[in-house]
């Protein structure tokens, strides 16, 4: 070690040397681009006029910079930075590997087409209150959490999406709103605050946050510390962010309450966020420990599948109904984690895609019978296939796609977990699976025959009108249905995708060597 | 001591479990006021406790040259308070609000986003 006494020990052996590559920027600018583009839009908070525009503008550069990162991930492997260019595990590091990017590009997408949505659905009102910086600093937050390989960071994220979907759901201020968010905002204080209890312990444990270095020294103190402790407990905070039965109860008491296009946000990220840090701790950190909770796990995917739909069943408001849908899809993400192969882990990865997707499609295709039918409840809306044949089409390809018939894309991540159960011989998921898929298409059915099949007696004319002044927000939605129907008949790149993912997860000797690229070399 | 200070970070938590299992708004905010603290004790107390070294390290030394105070928990434990104020902030502003606006801070009696008395979906067609 050369000690230098003029100018202090030479620091250059505790950092990174060789210059970031361009192409390795690109795993920063998720989250730094919408960080940059939320203060501007925070700063020009007055200027409603301009905010639409501008933040779209954003959306899009992101949901490019986002694809960019993909297709670098696609073609060179996981992309690693560390920040302050200390040597990992001091500095902290982000890693984007194929389904941090797969993740982040899908989120990329469903933030645009909301962004899209908003122009004309968000009054000025709602921009004066910040809707776009909320928006953009929840990506930031979002990203941030696919994105990060640190646990404590993870947190750090976790606490920035928490804060700013604060702020989107109580937008407006409505009684309702006030009612829902505060289950929503203290129940989700708790989970986090169990995620940060778990990891308190992990660091006194472990003595490093780097999931790359747990992962590595994992195995040598499997022995003697209480890792079961920690699976678990990250189990039941990441089980309560994902809304996970029998923790799911924040989600149908608050995702109805605020806008139509922020409660199709969250439907679409929100909880998937926690599905992501349940993989990345259970099967990447702590495998042994997950598989003796699969049993466990598989129970609770089977209550929030069959809950979730039965709730949906019983509800009138539409908006209500799909926040059980929503606790439903997170049973058949759960369902993969349980079983815990490859196979059915890619199966989870494909469902949270098309998840994100399929519900944020619904919540849109929601807002839209709302201005057509002036009402979200299936007792009054009626007639709308007459008076708009193609949002009849939209809706019934939404209907099948959640509910896992062709062409729509949740049928390959259904037939994958299926096929997994049944390989493993856990038939009853297998079966639990094909029930509720059974319980999904009469539900959304009912909606499809109540609202768009059923006669009315309401004006045409009015209807048409209402057409006419959401034209950007009629276009979002059918943007929407390209990706939908994209994976529904051409499903082998997600599912090739999702493979190359899940085998990063089960073997994370590739992840190791990415973040400690000179130890990995010896 | 590392011992005692876990034996009080589970008072705290005991006595948050009881604040936030009540039916009112306000013991619910107080008990994560509490939980929150908690919280921060334990990572502090995950770190090991070395009292009176700060962790400086001389100018001429690549390392420090005796066992000295975490700097790590400390910075965790400072993010934490951070979050954990501004969020406890946000929620004290809320609940007063959802106070005015509903009148109650009772939790069985805010039903106003899930009323008791909702419609069912039409049984036919």
């Amino acid at each position: 070690m050369a000690i230098e006494q003029d100018s202090g020990p030479d620091l250059s052996i505790a950092m990174i040397l060789e210059p970031v590559s361009a192409a390795d920027w690109l795993v920063i600018a998720p989250v730094a681009l919408p960080l940059i583009f939320g203060a501007v839009l925070l700063m020009l908070r007055h200027r409603t006029a301009i905010q639409p525009g501008l933040a779209v503008a954003a959306l899009a550069i992101l949901f490019a910079v986002d694809a960019g990162l993909l297709a670098h991930v696609w073609t060179g492997g996981s992309v690693v930075m560390t920040m302050g260019r200390w040597l990992p595990p001091f500095g902290i590091s982000f890693v984007a590997d194929m389904l941090g990017a797969t993740l982040v590009a899908t989120a990329g997408l469903v933030s645009l087409i909301c962004g899209i949505f908003s122009i004309s659905t968000v009054n000025s009102v709602g921009r004066r209150y910040g809707f776009y910086p909320f928006l953009l600093l929840m990506m930031a937050g979002v990203n941030g959490s696919f994105l990060t390989g640190d646990i404590f960071n993870l947190y750090v994220w976790f606490e920035v999406f928490l804060i700013s979907s604060f702020g989107l759901i109580i937008l407006g201020s409505g009684q309702r709103q006030i009612d829902g968010a505060t289950k929503y905002a203290i129940l989700n204080l708790v989970a986090t605050t169990l995620f940060l209890i778990a990891t308190g312990y992990l660091y006194g444990i472990f003595g490093t946050l780097n999931m790359a270095d747990i992962a590595r020294k994992a195995p040598e103190l499997r022995g003697t510390a209480p890792l079961m402790t920690l699976a678990t407990l990250y189990l039941v905070a990441f089980g309560m962010k994902a809304a996970a039965f029998p923790l799911n109860f924040w989600l149908p008491a608050s995702y109805h309450t605020p806008r139509i296009v922020v409660a199709a946000l969250f439907a679409g990220l929100l909880t998937k966020v926690g599905i992501y840090a349940l993989l990345r701790t259970l099967v990447m950190l702590f495998p042994p420990e997950r598989s003796v909770l699969s049993g466990i796990i598989i129970w609770l995917a089977i209550g929030t599948m069959l809950i979730g739909i039965l709730g949906a069943l019983a509800q009138s408001d539409i908006r209500r109904l799909l926040g059980f849908v929503v606790v439903s899809g997170i049973g058949f993400m759960l369902a993969g984690i349980g079983l815990g192969d490859a196979a059915g882990l890619a199966g989870t990865v494909v469902y949270a895609v098309h998840s994100m997707l399929v519900m944020t499609a619904l919540y849109l295709l929601a807002g839209l019978m709302r201005r057509a039918g002036d009402s979200y409840s299936l007792n009054r809306l009626a007639g709308l296939y007459r008076t708009d044949p193609l949002m009849a089409a939209v809706a019934l390809l939404l209907v099948f796609a959640a509910a896992g018939l062709p062409p729509g894309s949740g049928l390959w991540p259904k037939v994958m977990l299926v096929q997994a159960s049944l390989g493993m011989g856990v038939w009853w998921l297998a079966l639990a699976i094909l029930i509720t898929g059974l319980l999904t298409t009469l539900a959304l059915g009912r909606v499809f025959v109540l609202a768009f099949w059923r006669a009315s007696d309401a004006v045409d004319e009015e209807m048409a009108q209402n057409r006419e002044t959401s034209r950007g927000a009629y276009a979002a939605v059918l943007v929407m249905c390209v990706p939908i129907v994209l994976i529904g008949v051409w499903p082998e790149p997600l599912i090739g995708a999702a493979q190359v993912a899940v085998d990063g997860l089960l073997n994370p000797a590739t992840y190791i060597g990415a973040v400690f690229p000179v130890e990995a070399m010896q | 001591m590392e011992t005692a200070f876990s034996a009080f970070v589970g008072v705290f938590f005991a006595v948050a479990v009881y604040l936030l299992l009540s039916k009112h708004i306000i013991r619910i905010l107080l008990g994560a006021a509490i939980l929150g603290n908690a919280v921060n004790l334990l990572i502090f107390t995950a770190g090991r406790l070395t009292r009176e070294v700060p962790p400086i390290i001389p100018s001429d030394l690549p390392i420090p040259a005796e066992m000295t105070a975490n700097p790590l928990p400390q910075a965790l434990v400072l993010t934490a308070i951070v979050i954990s104020f501004s969020f406890f902030a946000f929620l004290l502003v809320l609940t007063y609000r959802a106070y005015q606006e509903l009148g109650t801070d009772n939790t069985e009696e805010m039903r106003v986003a899930e009323p008791v008395d909702d419609d069912m979906p039409p049984v036919g067609y």
